[in-house]
């Protein structure tokens, strides 16, 4: 193997790892979260059953099929990628965000409907916690639509490195995964 | 056997390490924007050097109008409003923006690509983005200062910091920020650690100093994001009332401090593990030999970081926690002190019989042994749950983590600073001011602290602006100490600016050392190597085999 060869092959190595850890420090971020709700939950089982009756099942499981759907489109996206399919990969792309978007609408009629019903945070810690943690996620599918974003762009009018692609579909399957968490226990923890 | 002076003062170079023609050094270049937007290891590492300092120089001064305050019982300068505020800004500066970047974004900056063969690191620009998010952060935390501080002690335990009428928001979003720069130069490290070790360069051939800052980036990539997030809720809560730990909404403030020392304890091994890793190079180098074990080194640097996760506990035996859970975190945090205690037997033991060579940097590196196992021996008393409960909040625990803190990091700092001045800037210190400021650091730091462990454990509490006249006596002997010691840190910062441009030119290894970032030409050139890496033959620490 000649040294032009091994200096790619380390960089793009060393690409992929730094998006690995990074994504340990992110899991990290939320794991404080997590561990504050269980810590509430074991003390105050009613008030997290309760709550969980009142959040909105139908939306929340429709945004789980959303996130579920958008993460499919990005692993489409990096296999056309892979397949030098450029032009394909940045549509999937687009349809990724397409469905961030959708998510971010989805939340927000929730968040709307709470709100003006007077569930807002502040009040019992169950609902603070509710709008502490969907309200990170949110934010991160809000950066995770802005990387995929630039990423669709790049693929369409330059160029774009494989484990490029990847390291952000990485990032989005993230946001998907820590949903997946998200989900039952807000949602599906109702009796 | 030891001999005096060092070879440095004599300027007498072993022949197999002669100097090599003078090329091109990385200080070449004294354009402005080589200083604003470097993508060079070490012009970020010199710049998180001064920025540390100036903030040492902050919180010192902090520390100073503290102690002075203590001179008397009553209130004298200080109404105790402001002495909380000055405590806390103390704490908050020392220990986010002085010693947690100093050692590994700093020294490690500007020396773990010089020992590991690279010729950067991993992420040049994500390195200069971690020095801006850290000004950011610093100007955050200034800016609070600025407005009023906050006056919750570094801790910012709840309820207090969420009602507090003090600034406390802009600090806790300070320390935000300067948890991402710690979180970007950990990821950094750990890739740069990983995949650019040069040819033949194995895990177990890399000095020792980079295992020591492997295993803080561990830390800080897996700690730093939990404290960022409970201190985001803390500034939620202080601004906008959601009242997360509040009892009567059905939260915990003890679950704060859960989250609060799940990063705060390991952040104590952040801060001590770079300085250990310091007195490993130095130890090795003024004896002249081999570590008594490199492997246990090495293993039990991350043996700290990884037992350090399972020992917050033991700040909290008073806070309400369970016999069995006392007893299992005093347990867990004296297994620390079994990884602590390999590491000073085996920097001794490398110590014993070696060729030393004494030099300021083996001074401080002296003085650490000695401090670092004062603090360490007082820590596993602390970690005793039935002694804590004696000496909790009181200036037994506040000398405790002062000898871990600033005998331990601060004179590893000091000691990094002198020896590897010279690779630096390519210029000597002043080899007799160094043996006098190492000195009096030593005794103005002893002066200082070890009056606090008498008067903690006759039961004077912490962070108090006045206390009963019995106490008097031992506070004044602190105070004096506290102008010994501030004295004793200016003194190597004004020949070591002196020296920065009229030092004597340093040879390219003043101090004979085996390790591998000597073996680059002093100063180093831009981008440390040629363009096809090193080679290096024998080890970082052969001193039995000729260099070739």
């Amino acid at each position: 193997m000649n040294g032009a060869v091994t200096a790619e092959a380390r960089r793009i190595h060393a690409s992929r790892l730094g998006m690995w850890v990074f994504l340990g420090s992110e899991l990290l971020l939320f794991a404080g979260l997590f561990a504050v709700y269980a810590g509430y939950r074991a003390r105050l089982p009613r008030m997290f059953v309760e709550g969980s009756a009142a959040t909105d099942l139908v939306l929340g499981s429709a945004n789980t099929g959303v996130l579920l759907t958008s993460s499919l489109l990005a692993v489409l996206a990096v296999h056309a990628r892979r397949t030098r399919h450029p032009r394909r990969a940045s549509q999937l792309l687009a349809g990724t965000t397409a469905l961030g978007t959708l998510f971010l609408v989805l939340k927000a009629v929730e968040y709307h409907a709470h709100l003006t019903g007077g569930l807002g945070p502040g009040g019992p810690v169950f609902w603070t916690l509710y709008y502490a943690m969907t309200g990170l996620h949110a934010l991160h599918v809000l950066a995770g639509m802005v990387i995929l974003g630039v990423l669709a762009w790049q693929l369409r009018y330059r160029e774009l490195e494989a484990h490029v692609l990847e390291n952000g579909a990485n990032y989005w399957h993230l946001v998907d995964l820590v949903w997946l968490f998200l989900w039952p226990l807000f949602y599906l923890g109702r009796r | 056997v030891i001999e005096t002076p060092p070879s440095a003062a004599s300027g007498s170079v072993p022949a197999a390490i002669a100097p090599a023609p003078i090329g091109p050094s990385w200080l070449d270049d004294r354009s402005l924007r080589s200083w604003l937007a470097p993508t060079d290891h070490k012009r970020i590492g010199v710049l998180f050097l001064v920025g540390t300092t100036v903030f040492l120089l902050l919180g010192g001064v902090f520390a100073l109008l503290l102690r002075a305050e203590l001179l008397t019982p009553e209130t004298d300068f200080l109404p105790p409003d402001q002495y909380n505020r000055l405590f806390t800004m103390h704490g908050v500066i020392m220990v986010w923006l002085f010693m947690i970047p100093a050692i590994p974004s700093g020294f490690g900056n500007f020396l773990v690509p010089l020992m590991i063969g690279a010729h950067d690191v991993a992420f040049p620009r994500i390195n200069l983005a971690s020095w801006y998010v850290y000004v950011l952060g610093g100007v955050l935390v200034l800016g609070g200062l600025f407005l009023g501080a906050a006056d919750t002690g570094w801790t910012f335990y709840t309820p207090y910091s969420t009602t507090s009428p003090s600034q406390v928001a802009p600090v806790v979003i300070g320390i935000f920020v300067l948890g991402i720069s710690s979180i970007l130069s950990g990821i950094n490290f750990i890739v740069t650690t990983h995949t650019l070790r040069a040819e033949g360069v194995t895990w177990f051939r890399i000095p020792l100093f980079v295992w020591t800052i492997y295993g803080t980036a561990l830390i800080q990539v897996a700690a730093t994001p939990v404290l960022a997030m409970a201190l985001a809720l803390v500034g939620v809560d202080h601004v906008l009332g959601w009242g997360v730990f509040d009892p009567s909404r059905g939260g915990d403030p003890i679950l704060f401090q859960h989250l609060f020392w799940f990063y705060s304890h390991p952040a104590v091994y952040i801060m001590v593990l770079p300085g250990m890793g310091v007195v490993s190079e130095v130890v090795c180098t003024f004896a002249h030999r081999n570590p008594t074990s490199y492997t246990l080194l090495a293993v039990s640097s991350l043996g700290i970081a990884g037992v350090g996760f399972l020992t917050w506990g033991h700040h909290m035996f008073v806070s309400g926690m369970s016999a069995f859970d006392a007893g299992a975190f005093g347990a867990l945090s004296m297994l620390v002190s079994i990884f602590s205690a390999i590491k000073v037997f085996t920097w001794t033991g490398t110590l014993w019989r070696g060729n030393i060579v004494v030099a300021t940097p083996l001074l401080y590196v002296l003085a650490f042994l000695y401090l670092f196992m004062f603090g360490g021996m007082t820590g596993v008393a602390v970690a005793t749950s039935s002694l804590d409960v004696h000496w909790h909040d009181t200036y037994f625990v506040v000398a405790h983590f002062h000898f871990i803190m600033v005998g331990g990091t601060l004179t590893a700092f000091l000691a990094a600073a002198h020896y590897w001045f010279p690779k630096i800037t390519g210029r000597m210190y002043p080899e007799r001011w160094g043996l006098v400021a190492a000195s009096l650091v030593f005794a103005g730091f002893n002066l200082t602290f070890v009056p606090q462990f008498l008067l903690g454990n006759a039961g004077m509490p912490r962070r108090y602006a006045t206390y009963p006249a019995e106490f008097q006596g031992l506070n004044v002997v602190s105070t004096v100490g506290s102008w010994v010691l501030g004295l004793a840190v200016v003194v190597p910062l004004v020949y070591l600016t002196w020296s920065m441009f009229r030092g004597r030119p340093a040879p390219p290894n003043p101090w004979g050392s085996r390790s591998f970032e000597w073996r680059s030409p002093t100063p180093p050139p831009p981008t440390n190597f040629p363009p096809e890496g090193p080679r290096w033959a024998i080890g970082p620490y052969d001193y039995d085999r000729e260099l070739t």
